[in-house]
């Protein structure tokens, strides 16, 4: 079979797989979006001492391999089966997407709460000074100036994040989530055809690609005010020669 | 517990060391393969002719947006599925051979990593003084002597932190061999779960070997970071 054919004939699997890939991708970014901003917080102000479970989370988390954190949620929790029915919550750890899914959450919140605790820690002393000066109480000025600002910072670094979050979701093919990747492993598996290989490879690199426009798009956002001033400079000039 | 790991026939502290040892060796082979691409990638996007350049690129940028499993399997079967045609029609009554799985996790590693480190090595490259290249120049270098003298030594300092993280990175994608059935440490620890039926104890083990590889690596290269700046003044 020629590699047209192969798409043709395939296409809605491995479409079924792009849903699961960004179901993944998106869902675990998320929940570890929704996580890591306190978690920075800590790693920000708490005394070393607070700090110390963190860095020791952040650091397993970094020093493992996605593959064996996957392997120690999945395969793992079947050694407390019986302690997690009697919680109810043996139905959860059974379903290899649930555990796909908690094992990326943990690990990109690991990620992005460090990458946050370097845009917090890049928030000018000056900005905060000011928002003191002027009387906003210590969680007002978080949300107004200190996390604008330091998300601004670390914008760039958690697009990256979610681009390695995405390659990580291939490894949910392994315990038996169908992801494009699994999808393209089943395909294989029935056709020895090596041609939807180059697909699957395509399919990840058009998610990466409109990902990094969109992610771009929301930077250019973020930093609007930033850009602004050029404009209103220019018109400035252009009254200064109409009136001269 | 401790039975279970210790050494000979009934524990699988030895099994698990012998997996231990293929990751390192993996890892180990894998390094300068992927050094070797790198600087190949980074000569090839620094050059001057268009289609080396945009080779270059394509490749740096298209490595870097696939899963490295994704790699791993297209060269795992790719090659495989090319090395039986070539011997199908060198050698027709020859019997089928498979690609050998620490081969195919040297190429794909070693290309994820080129790919990256060409990355890592053109910023390093684009970091350094060009005035110290005009420098050599006036003197009358040549381009190797400047390339060898000036540029390569200095090369390292920029590009140590760099490469220290891909290193790390390499390691833990190391872990994916176990998927196209090389023993490996990750596989080795399957094999016991499959017999012990401990599986949280054994794959919490395989990370914490994996961890202590990492941090391990983190000291030394903390220690080479700092011997390659011996000769720079700390502001």
């Amino acid at each position: 079979m020629n590699p047209v054919e192969i798409l043709i004939q395939y296409w809605p699997r491995l479409f079924d797989g792009l849903l699961m890939t960004l179901q993944l991708t998106v869902l675990g970014a998320l929940i570890a979006a929704l996580v890591s901003p306190g978690f920075a917080l800590i790693r920000v102000h708490a005394s070393p001492m607070a700090q110390a479970p963190l860095r020791l989370y952040v650091s397993f988390m970094r020093g493992t391999p996605i593959l064996a954190q996957l392997f120690l949620i999945f395969y793992g929790s079947g050694q407390f089966r019986p302690f997690l029915q009697d919680w109810g919550l043996w139905s959860f750890f059974r379903d290899p997407f649930n555990c796909a899914l908690l094992a990326f959450a943990l690990n990109s919140t690991a990620y992005q709460t460090e990458i946050l605790r370097g845009g917090i820690m890049g928030v000018p002393r000056g900005e905060i000074e000011a928002a003191k000066a002027i009387g906003m109480s210590r969680i007002k000025s978080l949300y107004r100036v200190v996390f604008p600002h330091a998300y601004r910072i670390a914008w760039p670094a958690l697009g990256n994040e979610v681009i390695l979050l995405m390659k990580a979701s291939a490894l949910a093919s392994v315990v038996t989530v169908f992801d494009v990747m699994g999808r393209t492993r089943q395909v294989f598996s029935k056709t020895f055809d090596f041609s939807v290989y180059l697909w699957a490879a395509l399919i990840y690199l058009c998610i990466t690609a409109i990902f990094v426009l969109l992610w771009r798009q929301a930077e250019r956002r973020l930093s609007r005010h930033i850009y602004a001033p050029y404009k209103a400079q220019s018109t400035a000039q252009s009254l200064k020669e109409t009136r001269a | 517990m401790f039975e279970l790991l210790s050494y000979g026939d009934a524990g699988w502290g030895d099994e698990i060391l012998r997996g231990l040892a293929i990751t390192v060796q993996l890892a180990i082979v894998t390094l300068p393969v992927g050094l070797l691409l790198g600087f190949l990638a980074t000569f090839a996007s620094m050059s001057k002719f268009l289609p080396l350049r945009s080779l270059g690129f394509g490749y740096t940028t298209i490595m870097r947006g696939l899963p490295e499993i994704l790699t791993l399997f297209v060269v795992y079967n790719g090659v495989g599925l090319l090395m039986n045609a070539v011997l199908r029609w060198w050698a027709p009554d020859a019997p089928p051979t498979d690609f050998s799985p620490f081969a195919a996790g040297v190429v794909a590693l070693g290309m994820v990593f080129g790919a990256f480190a060409g990355e890592v090595l053109r910023g390093a490259f684009q970091s350094l003084d060009n005035g110290q290249v005009e420098s050599g120049r006036a003197i009358g270098m040549t381009d190797r002597q400047i390339f060898l003298r000036i540029q390569l030594p200095q090369l390292w300092r920029f590009a140590l932190p760099g490469l220290g993280n891909l290193w790390i990175n390499m390691l833990k994608d190391t872990a994916l061999v176990s998927v196209i059935a090389l023993d490996d440490l990750m596989r080795m620890t399957k094999v016991a779960v499959g017999v012990t039926k401990q599986p949280f104890t054994f794959y919490l083990l395989a990370c914490l070997i994996y961890w202590a590889m990492c941090v391990l690596s983190e000291l030394v290269l903390a220690k080479m970071e700092h011997r390659a700046n011996r000769g720079i003044l700390r502001a």
